[in-house]
């Protein structure tokens, strides 16, 4: 018996492409080598569409859409880039600048953070929103990482990865909206958590909320890429 | 034909924008052919001119007399450009509005001294309670990122701007550059 594979066509930017039924728009578009700009996606993770900065136009709807979470159809027509999409953009990264105290020139990510590089790539020169200023903790309790929640975006890459891949569901989420806080265990201090001292978390974070106690000062790169190897040297077995 | 009126102007900031706008070195010499510099921390005119085309400023607005200035400033200012990630964002002065000014204060003259501790009321001007960017209080029309913005953006942005070109400066900088 022979399955029949699933296979879509659709049309992003007026490119036609074909996705198997299952994929997302976004996983289509960069096979298509198509750029969406993305924060809380990172390949190997859920996808759970918090940032929303991956909004796409989809034709006969009157809503944006996250493209990480929005499955391909049989002949959707989708834009990615445009005037709404770009004002759209620019005022998410905005709100997050504004949200918490993200000052990128005495931040262990400068020149290595991913909202930062996207304000650039997306032409932010300033922020027209007043900035809140919210007083907020920073967590230096473990013996090798530090969370700063002043720098923290909520994008859950943190609780993701620890449930998801290390299998440990340190991290948390506490609070709701602009209230929200990444936690360990039940809001315990990181280094009297259950914490295994993988570091996952830390390499997935996008900016410098979390970040490696051995690498002081300035400049802290991340590797995210480890965990697709990871996935897929799991798969392999 | 006239030269530009440019202006540079220090605000709450650590000059640090202003020794990269030295850092052109030569390529200064260059572009001086071309513009009248009439107001600067880096010479030594006291008053701010009634006509200036282009003016970068430095620093964010931090106390009533950053406010008054950057008011003057743009009154008499053609065009006005936000240099650097305190004029901009606030950056590091804006790292004291978590606590509040009183506890700043506080920290700095009384906590943090053995002899006399006071908080400066006359001469210094009062701390507003909040730091704020400069567009904010005042229309800007251009905008710099970095900390500082390098000597090649400046360079590149100042030949721009004195060809009667705007300059993409999304390409050239960044927050905390």
């Amino acid at each position: 018996m022979t399955v029949a594979a699933d296979v879509k066509t659709l049309v992003i930017d007026g490119k036609h492409v074909s996705a198997g039924g299952d994929q997302t728009v976004l996983e289509v578009a960069r096979e298509n080598n198509i750029f969406i700009p993305t924060l809380c996606h990172l390949d190997g993770l859920s996808d759970v569409g918090a940032c929303r900065l991956c909004l796409v136009e989809v034709k006969n709807s009157n809503k944006l859409t996250p493209a990480c979470m929005l499955r391909v159809e049989e002949g959707m027509e989708v834009t990615t880039t445009s005037e709404r999409l770009r004002h759209y953009r620019q005022t998410i990264l905005e709100l997050l600048f504004a949200e918490r105290n993200h000052v990128c020139s005495v931040c262990v990510a400068n020149g290595n953070c991913e909202l930062q590089s996207l304000a650039q790539s997306q032409g932010l020169t300033h922020v027209r929103l007043p900035y809140r200023n919210p007083k907020l903790d920073v967590d230096a309790s473990h013996e090798r990482f530090v969370a700063d929640h002043n720098r923290c975006i909520l994008c859950t890459r943190c609780v993701r990865v620890c449930a998801e891949v290390e299998g440990a569901h340190v991290w948390d989420v506490m609070g709701r909206g602009v209230d929200s806080m990444v936690i360990t265990d039940l809001h315990q201090p990181w280094g009297e958590s259950s914490c295994t001292r993988c570091g996952k978390c830390v390499q997935v974070c996008p900016t410098g909320a979390l970040s490696d106690k051995g690498k002081l000062g300035w400049d802290h790169p991340k590797h995210p890429e480890f965990l697709t190897y990871l996935n897929m040297m799991r798969e392999a077995q | 034909m006239s030269k530009t009126k440019l202006a540079t102007v220090w605000l709450d900031g650590c000059s640090g924008c202003h020794m990269s706008f030295l850092d052109m070195d030569e390529r200064l010499l260059d572009l001086s052919s071309q513009f009248d510099l009439v107001f600067s921390p880096l010479v030594d005119f006291k008053v701010y001119p009634d006509s200036v085309d282009v003016a970068l400023v430095e620093g964010a607005i931090s106390s009533v007399e950053d406010e008054r200035k950057i008011h003057h400033i743009r009154e008499h200012t053609k065009f006005l450009v936000a240099m650097g990630d305190c004029a901009v964002a606030g950056n590091v002065p804006a790292m004291r509005n978590p606590f509040g000014t009183a506890a700043i204060l506080k920290r700095a003259y009384t906590e943090n001294v053995s002899a006399q501790p006071q908080i400066p009321c006359v001469i210094v001007p009062e701390l507003l309670e909040k730091v704020r960017p400069v567009h904010e209080f005042v229309a800007v029309d251009m905008y710099i990122p970095g900390c500082p913005p390098s000597a090649d953006t400046f360079f590149t942005v100042l030949t721009e701007l004195l060809a009667g070109r705007t300059p993409d400066v999304g390409s050239l900088t960044r927050f905390g550059a």
